[in-house]
């Protein structure tokens, strides 16, 4: 068991449901990062999902585009990102999972990627663009390594293609709760709720929703039916409105302790 | 050179290690659809006669394959025939594929097309189709692009498409192509993205080279019938690679017939300004699937240039890396002076402007008649007209 697993046991255990950050490593800066990396843990996330810039993220509305260009201006890189990793483990023992896309991870090489992240204190890996017929270098060596590999459900996945999903996925499962990109919205599809209860008679392992999560009613309202719940861009977002004030990472951190003490 | 009769990609949309398909999850139930409906057009006559119907009598085909006899006299060892598709209506060979794609998508009951463009040939080629059959048409594009390519954007508008100019990354194909699979994903549900080149996520690599493979088809039938024997070679410029993947397929199995995909060199390869993905890229994912690609040590993606738009891009189709590394064909690089100069040359020699980036295919006749010996027979894939790059081209007249 890693620390996502653990965390999730502890939760259940409580009957509570977990928050998940995103934020973009490297944006405005790494030292940033690594404070708010903290500042969230007190604030009450239970795992972080750092994202590992790209210079094609396909997957991702406006916010994090723009936020993952500034990062790469910075010259935010994986290997950047894990010695971040690995330096935070010496202050923290909060669960840590990195988002990227498939070619970060592929350049870099798979099983390389797994020992690298595993000794660095890195928890699980999520991957857009990777679906888990294309995964099996990656899920083979990260299962070794107990390194959680997090795939996505869609709302057009079916259910055949669910149960395979979740088979594959360890840590969690990933539910996009729209058919789009990442970005705040103001409100979570009814049919979202419909689908995830569907899953859910099936599923075991914990399924956490993102896309499109900005508002506390909106944390509330889905860790009533999901096991945890993702917000992204509505915290980068913040990140960016307070990129020139001294005191950005005590004001993003009150914004997501407002949001995790929602669900 | 001894061939493998070729079986790919296999069912997985698998080159050898390149291919595959590489999709937002959102995505795949849909590309799991298409992949089972062009396995089912693939057999249907009722498919096929629509789409040979609309291919001769709407689009022109079959093209003529016309022998170049002033270039030939000039090149003095090679014969040089030329696959007209700058013929076609629309002006490139990008319309096979277009109509083959609109055929499918209202066969799968979608009712909104959206296509990433580079030159515009493409996205005018997508807008031609959706104006034919009354669909709604998004056509994304980069800003760079809709300047350089101007014309091309006036040509979609007139034919009801809306055109939507892309201001992130490079603000060219690649960024383009980006924002088209982020509104497919948003639009899933009643949107068919219809992919100009042999690129992308399993099945379109392999979709676009069967609309596309007529082109070789009828070479192949033309020369024969012209010469009684096979060409020495093909030469087709290599952006995404669908007019060099339609023409060469064909004579896959005729291991006797040489191929060279020609891409653009921009500046130059050794500078950072090119698009000669296969002569200078690694392995890496993107856009859907495995393949060549201009990346960084980081494995960012790094920007292209060519002067030709088409060719502006860091990714090659997935087929065009397998040919590569299994030696079935060759690639070469072409600069943009070079590629200019072609552009003069067969417009004085036989009255055809050719676009700039088929220009880049007409460049490398004059390497290529240097490097062989005695004499040699050759297809060029002229795969669209110059028209659409007038504005471009004026400054060196």
């Amino acid at each position: 068991m890693n620390r996502i697993d653990l965390t999730f046991k502890s939760l259940r255990e409580q009957k509570k449901k977990a928050f998940i950050a995103f934020i973009t490593a490297g944006d405005p800066d790494l030292k940033t990062t690594h404070d708010l990396v903290l500042a969230f843990e007190k604030a009450g996330v239970d795992i972080i999902e750092l994202g590992v810039p790209f210079s094609d993220p396909m997957a991702d509305g406006p916010t994090i585009q723009a936020s993952s260009m500034r990062a790469l201006q910075k010259g935010t890189s994986l290997t950047k990102v894990l010695d971040l990793v690995k330096s935070l483990r010496t202050q923290t023992q909060i669960p840590i999972a990195l988002m990227t896309y498939t070619n970060i991870i592929f350049h870099y090489g798979d099983e390389k990627f797994v020992k690298d992240a595993k000794a660095c204190g890195v928890d699980g890996i999520i991957i857009p663009d990777l679906p888990v017929t294309e995964a099996h270098v990656l899920t083979t060596a990260a299962k070794k390594a107990d390194l959680s590999t997090v795939f996505f459900i869609a709302p057009t996945t079916s259910d055949e293609r669910a149960k395979q999903i979740a088979d594959a996925s360890s840590g969690f499962i990933y539910y996009v709760s729209i058919t789009g990109v990442t970005g705040a919205r103001q409100a979570t599809p009814v049919t979202t709720f419909k689908h995830l209860k569907k899953i859910k008679t099936f599923i075991t392992k914990p399924v956490c929703v993102g896309f499109g999560i900005s508002t506390a009613e909106q944390v509330k309202s889905v860790s009533k039916v999901a096991d945890g719940v993702i917000v992204g861009s509505a915290i980068v977002k913040e990140i960016l409105k307070y990129s020139n004030d001294k005191n950005l990472v005590s004001k993003v951190a009150k914004f997501v302790q407002s949001l995790a003490a929602a669900r | 050179m001894k061939i493998k009769k070729q079986q790919l990609p296999d069912k997985s949309g698998h080159y050898g290690e390149f291919g595959g398909c590489y999709a937002p999850e959102t995505l795949m139930g849909l590309l799991i659809d298409l992949e089972k409906e062009f396995q089912k057009i693939k057999k249907d006559k009722t498919f096929q006669k629509e789409f040979d119907y609309y291919l001769k009598e709407y689009a022109g085909r079959p093209t003529n394959l016309y022998h170049a006899k002033r270039l030939s006299a000039h090149l003095k060892t090679l014969n040089v025939y030329l696959k007209r598709e700058d013929l076609l209506h629309t002006g490139a060979h990008k319309i096979n594929n277009t109509l083959g794609q609109i055929i499918v998508a209202r066969r799968m009951g979608k009712t909104r097309i959206i296509a990433e463009t580079g030159a515009g040939q493409h996205g005018v080629a997508t807008a031609t189709a959706a104006a034919l059959f009354g669909l709604k048409c998004v056509i994304y594009m980069g800003a760079e692009d809709v300047k350089r390519q101007s014309l091309n954007v006036v040509r979609m508008k007139l034919m009801g498409a809306e055109v939507r100019p892309v201001e992130s990354g490079s603000k060219t194909l690649k960024d383009a192509m980006n924002e088209a699979v982020r509104d497919w994903v948003t639009n899933v549900h009643d949107t068919f993205y219809i992919i100009g080149s042999v690129a992308g996520f399993h099945p379109y690599p392999v979709m676009v080279r069967t609309f596309q493979s007529i082109i070789g088809k009828e070479a192949r039938s033309q020369f024969l019938a012209k010469e009684k024997k096979l060409p020495d070679y093909l030469l087709a410029c290599v952006g995404g690679g669908s007019n060099a993947m339609g023409l060469f397929h064909a004579f896959y199995n005729d291991s006797s017939v040489k191929m060279i995909g020609v891409e653009a060199a921009g500046h130059g390869v050794n500078t950072h300004a090119h698009s000669a993905t296969l002569t200078k890229g690694e392995v890496g994912v993107l856009h859907g699937s495995k393949s060549m690609l201009l990346q960084d040590k980081d494995g960012q993606v790094q920007i292209a240039h060519s002067v030709a738009a088409g060719l502006d891009y860091p990714g090659v189709g997935p087929e065009h890396s397998y040919y590569q590394q299994s030696g079935r064909a060759e690639y070469v690089s072409i600069d943009d002076q070079e590629a200019v100069a072609a552009l003069k040359l067969l417009s004085r020699m036989e009255g055809i402007i050719p676009a700039l980036e088929t220009s880049h295919a007409i460049a490398y006749l004059e390497k290529l008649a240097r490097r062989v010996k005695g004499k040699a027979s050759v297809i060029v894939c002229l795969s669209g007209r110059g028209d659409k790059d007038m504005n471009q081209i004026s400054k060196f007249v």
